[in-house]
């Protein structure tokens, strides 16, 4: 099938892609390795030159910097286990026969449409304020002291927060991925004597291995990235308990106007986020045979 | 035919009149969704009937987003805004980089010499004005007189910091849900080291000696951090440490701080039925002090400026006019009453009789002129600022250590910790912008 | 019996599965009815829902204080141009690597994913710098391209799981009709993979539409969607919960609403090959 002339053309169909991404990827990415050995601030320009491997070595002695690693991980690991989980269970659930089924699986996938910043406040102002919002409301009710999320729990608080808006986008790909499960295959082993259990551990398990990887997969990339919400709720503190490389980063871009070092950052962003991908496609790789 | 060439030049007159009328000017004005900026977008009918051929756009964003978009845009040339909001920290630093325009030649009418001195001196840079200020504020106590008067204690007109400490503690009850003092303890250089830093002056601390050599090992910065974290921790809200200047507001509003020390620009809102049902009973003092000749009050001023790169220099100079003359002020007075005008630029709104009458004023007008940059410590300092240091390293440096700072307040590091890693990592940021030697 | 069994089956599923997706809309929810009360009673504690003070005053104030009908205009150009630009140029990619796979096929997919890795802070200068000297910035085609360039890769993965689900006999046969290429894509191809193209475009209008980090350092007036509208709204001063909520609701009803009639499409579509 594949003659050489349809090679051919479907090189010519591949190319636009390949080369506004490749500009796209590699115009910033030179600019950023520049910047990264330059003495840039923004609002000291005068002051600028080559400063060598300095804005590297600040980044990795800075006392932040493995806490920040820490965090991006734990991050990105504590809003995959929740969202694969809950989002398996809600499928699971969603995806029986059930009175209001439309409206049912509307209300389930309501925070992927909501905006980050809006999740992020509504969460903070409206439910996590220890004075202001209904967990404390509830707590006082008990007879409890409210708890102090942002200032106690933040990186939990952070993850929760993002595992809410991600879980729908979970729970929709793994329930796409049920709907496809013949239900003969079910019901044969429900008559051969398989519990509830077996059934989800033997067949269910198994045939969700696959969207499971996908979730994992494009979730990582995009939280390996996430700022918005913790600039929202706790600015990376108290301290640094809840800042992770990208808000590193930011505080460098923004606050610091501190170019070099944030472009430092952003070089070790991606050696990190290869790393992970490394380890991401050699443990589920095999599962995605895209 | 002189009569007819009269008419016809008077004609082309008109006409180019018309023209000029027709071509009309676009200015970008960046600004800050506060109170007051928010009011003035209400009121431009007032600007445009006075200035028909220029057009506004308004960019209104939250503070720290404006800081970040205003701050690129200006450092790299971008040229999108024509006006810009920035504050007394930015003026000066700005100014001597050459990104702002001068305002020396702006109308009569706009009498620079009403501006208050303290604020005018902030927003000057050798004899030459370069920027307009929109508001000034300075910090002070608000707190509710009724819960003054049923702990059985009176806060002075002008407090010491012992006084505020017994005051806390008298207020204090937690299980009616009133705190006895909200401060700020949100990380950030215009957060709690706003507050942090005046409250240092006050007690005989500073940033830096007079060879920039930063001072956190020093015994007065030990005795500031014990005293926050004490008080904070003993008659705070819980979480204070995610407090900053609109949470600690919103409690204050509810009533929930029984005592409060921050902007005095909130006094409007404080004092306003329509948003706090404790407005009657607001008290003010200024500042405290801790016996050593300062007290501890900032000086800032929200101040329009046009950067050098404006492509509309003169229509920007007619809005700035508009927005920060004595008319605009006169103009919010008669639209919205004497409470909301713009606070704390002119020595006229002070002298104003029915201005001075709001309760707030007089205290207003006493902490601005107590405040003076450029003497802000007890002991000499290299650097001009009360609540800040003038120079381009502050924001970032000053960001870092408010977070070592907020986390002392949220108990995961000692006072001791805290001032020593604020202390090594100053020493190490100074040296590397090359104020150490 | 078996029947009344299921019955009962089907009352507790239900029960359950309502209570879970209340649970998870809840604060949706809350922030609108947030909307319509006033500041002070937005912030009662204990919270308040039947003696709240219920209010239109936030959605007159903000529809007042702000040019919604710009910020909304500009946020469908933005999320569907960049949407349908991104389909342009991904259909005949996806096309190819799915009917014409070489051995590079896969590493390509994966290294256009990766183009998304690099942090949007570290790139904020020099992508603001580019877009300064080209003439890009505060433009809607500006931002039509950025958001266009960052959901690329995302849309050509999922445009090629669906298509190398169309069995290549169908392509065969059209062939052996004598179909060119154009014809194989337009006459075959399109409406077999029409559902995937479909969820494939909803997916990226709601991601594009909730971008709000390039939305807000690259435009100024002019190309400003909702993600700054917002942000005009966030932490000013004083009492804010109701108004902040109110122009939340504005920001997100729109892809709400959207997403509520397409849910059946999005359920059905969102299978990034995950599907065997």
């Amino acid at each position: 099938m594949a003659t050489h002339s349809s090679r051919l053309a479907a090189r010519l169909m591949v190319a636009p892609s390949v080369v506004v991404l490749f500009i796209w990827m590699i115009v910033p990415l030179a600019m950023t390795i520049y910047y990264s050995f330059r003495l840039y601030r923004l609002i000291s320009p005068e002051r600028a030159g080559w400063t060598g491997f300095r804005n590297y070595a600040w980044f990795l002695n800075s006392p932040e910097f493995w806490q920040a690693i820490s965090n991006t991980l734990l991050l990105v690991g504590g809003v995959l286990v929740i969202t694969v989980i809950l989002g398996t269970l809600i499928a699971l659930l969603i995806d029986q026969p059930v009175w209001g089924q439309g409206p049912l699986r509307i209300l389930v996938i309501s925070p992927f449409f909501v905006m980050p910043p809006v999740a992020a406040s509504i969460w903070e102002n409206l439910f996590m304020h220890p004075q202001n919002g209904m967990f404390a409301s509830f707590a006082l009710g008990l007879g409890m002291k409210p708890i102090l999320f942002m200032e106690q729990y933040p990186m939990a608080s952070v993850i929760f927060i993002v595992a809410w808006e991600w879980l729908p986008f979970a729970t929709l790909i793994l329930l796409t991925a049920l709907q496809s499960l013949s239900s003969e295959q079910l019901e044969a082993a429900e008559m051969d004597g398989a519990t509830a259990l077996d059934r989800f551990r033997y067949i269910i398990l198994p045939h969700l291995t696959r969207a499971i990887t996908v979730v994992i997969l494009i979730q990582t990339i995009f939280l390996l990235g996430i700022f918005g919400e913790i600039f929202t709720t706790t600015q990376g503190g108290p301290g640094s308990a809840s800042t992770t490389l990208p808000y590193m980063i930011f505080k460098q871009a923004i606050a610091a106007k501190d170019i070099g070092r944030a472009a430092a950052g952003g070089i070790i962003a991606v050696i990190l986020a290869n790393i992970v991908a490394y380890f991401l496609m050699r443990g589920i790789g095999r599962h995605l045979d895209a | 035919m002189t009569k007819t060439l009269r008419a016809l030049l008077g004609a082309t007159a008109l006409a180019a009149l018309a023209g000029a009328a027709i071509a009309e000017t676009t200015i970008t004005v960046a600004t800050v969704n506060n109170g007051d900026m928010v009011r003035m977008q209400g009121l431009m009918d007032d600007f445009y009937a006075k200035n028909p051929d220029i057009k506004v756009e308004w960019v209104t964003l939250e503070e720290n987003v404006l800081r970040q978009n205003v701050t690129t845009d200006i450092a790299t040339g971008g040229g999108q805004y024509d006006v810009i909001t920035i504050g007394t920290y930015e003026v000066p630093i700005w100014a001597k980089q050459g990104w702002l325009e001068g305002l020396n030649d702006l109308p009569a009418d706009y009498d620079i010499d009403d501006l208050l001195p303290a604020i005018r001196g902030g927003l000057t840079v050798d004899g030459t004005l370069y920027a307009s200020p929109f508001y000034g504020e300075s910090s002070f106590v608000n707190y509710r007189k009724d819960l003054a008067e049923k702990a059985g204690i009176t806060i002075p007109d002008a407090p010491s910091w012992d006084e505020i400490k017994a005051a806390a503690a008298a207020m204090t009850d937690t299980e009616a849900g009133i705190y006895g003092i909200c401060l700020r303890g949100k990380a950030g250089w215009g957060e709690n080291m706003a507050f942090l830093t005046t409250m240092a002056n006050s007690y005989g601390a500073r940033w830096f000696d007079e060879n920039w050599q930063p001072q956190f090992d020093s015994p007065e910065w030990k005795a500031v951090m014990t005293d926050y974290v004490e008080l904070l921790t003993k008659y705070g809200p819980p979480g204070a440490s995610n407090n900053g200047y609109n949470e600690n507001l919103t409690l204050s509003l509810q009533g929930k701080c029984a005592m409060r020390m921050d902007a005095t620009v909130s006094a409007g809102s404080l004092t306003d039925p329509a948003q706090s049902e404790f407005a009657d009973q607001v008290g003010f003092a200024l500042a405290p002090d801790a016996g050593l000749g300062k007290r501890a009050n900032w000086l800032w001023a929200w101040s329009l400026a046009i950067p050098a790169s404006s492509d509309a220099k003169e229509a920007s100079k007619a809005f700035v006019n508009w927005a920060t003359n004595k008319d605009y002020i006169a103009l919010v007075a008669s639209k919205e009453g004497w409470r909301n005008a713009p606070p704390g630029t002119r020595t006229s709104l002070y002298a104003n009789p029915e201005y001075a009458a709001l309760p707030f004023a007089k205290m207003t007008i006493d902490s601005i002129n107590a405040a003076d940059p450029t003497n802000p410590a007890t002991k000499p300092v290299p650097y001009v600022g009360v609540q800040f240091v003038a120079i381009p390293e502050f924001a970032g440096l000053a960001t870092s250590v408010g977070e070592i700072f907020s986390a002392a307040l949220a108990g995961q590091k000692t006072v001791d910790e805290a001032l020593a890693e604020a202390q090594a990592l100053s020493v190490e940021e100074m040296t590397a912008a090359g104020y150490i030697q | 019996m078996a029947r009344a069994v299921s019955r009962r089956h089907k009352v507790v599923v239900t029960l359950a599965a309502w209570s879970v997706a209340l649970i998870i809309f809840f604060p949706v929810l809350w922030m609108i009815l947030t909307s319509f009360k006033t500041e002070t009673s937005a912030v009662a504690s204990p919270p308040q829902l039947f003696t709240a003070d219920w209010t239109l005053e936030n959605y007159a104030e903000v529809w007042a204080r702000s040019d919604y009908p710009r910020f909304f205009g500009n946020s469908v150009v933005i999320s569907v141009g960049s949407t349908l630009l991104g389909l342009a140029i991904a259909i005949p990619a996806a096309w190819a690597m799915a009917f014409v796979p070489g051995k590079r096929t896969k590493d390509l997919l994966m290294w256009m994913l990766s183009t998304k890795m690099m942090p949007a802070v570290a790139v904020m200068i020099p992508v603001y710098l580019i877009f300064l000297r080209t003439g890009l910035i505060d433009t809607r085609i500006g931002l039509v391209i950025a958001l266009m360039l960052m959901n690329l890769p995302i849309i050509i993965w999922m445009l090629y799981t669906y298509f190398k689900e169309i069995p290549a006999e169908i392509l065969e046969a059209a062939r052996m009709d004598g179909a060119g290429l154009w014809g194989e894509i337009v006459h075959v191809l399109t409406p077999m993979a029409l559902p995937g193209i479909a969820s494939t475009m909803l997916l990226n209008i709601i991601l594009a539409w909730n971008e709000a980090f390039w939305t807000i350092v690259l435009t100024t007036t002019n190309a400003a969607p909702l993600s700054a509208f917002i942000a005009s709204f966030s932490a000013p001063q004083g009492l804010f919960y109701a108004k902040l909520s109110a122009a939340s609701a504005m920001a997100i009803l729109p892809i709400l609403i959207l997403g509520w009639f397409s849910q059946k499409q999005l359920v059905r579509g969102l299978t990034f090959g995950a599907v065997k």
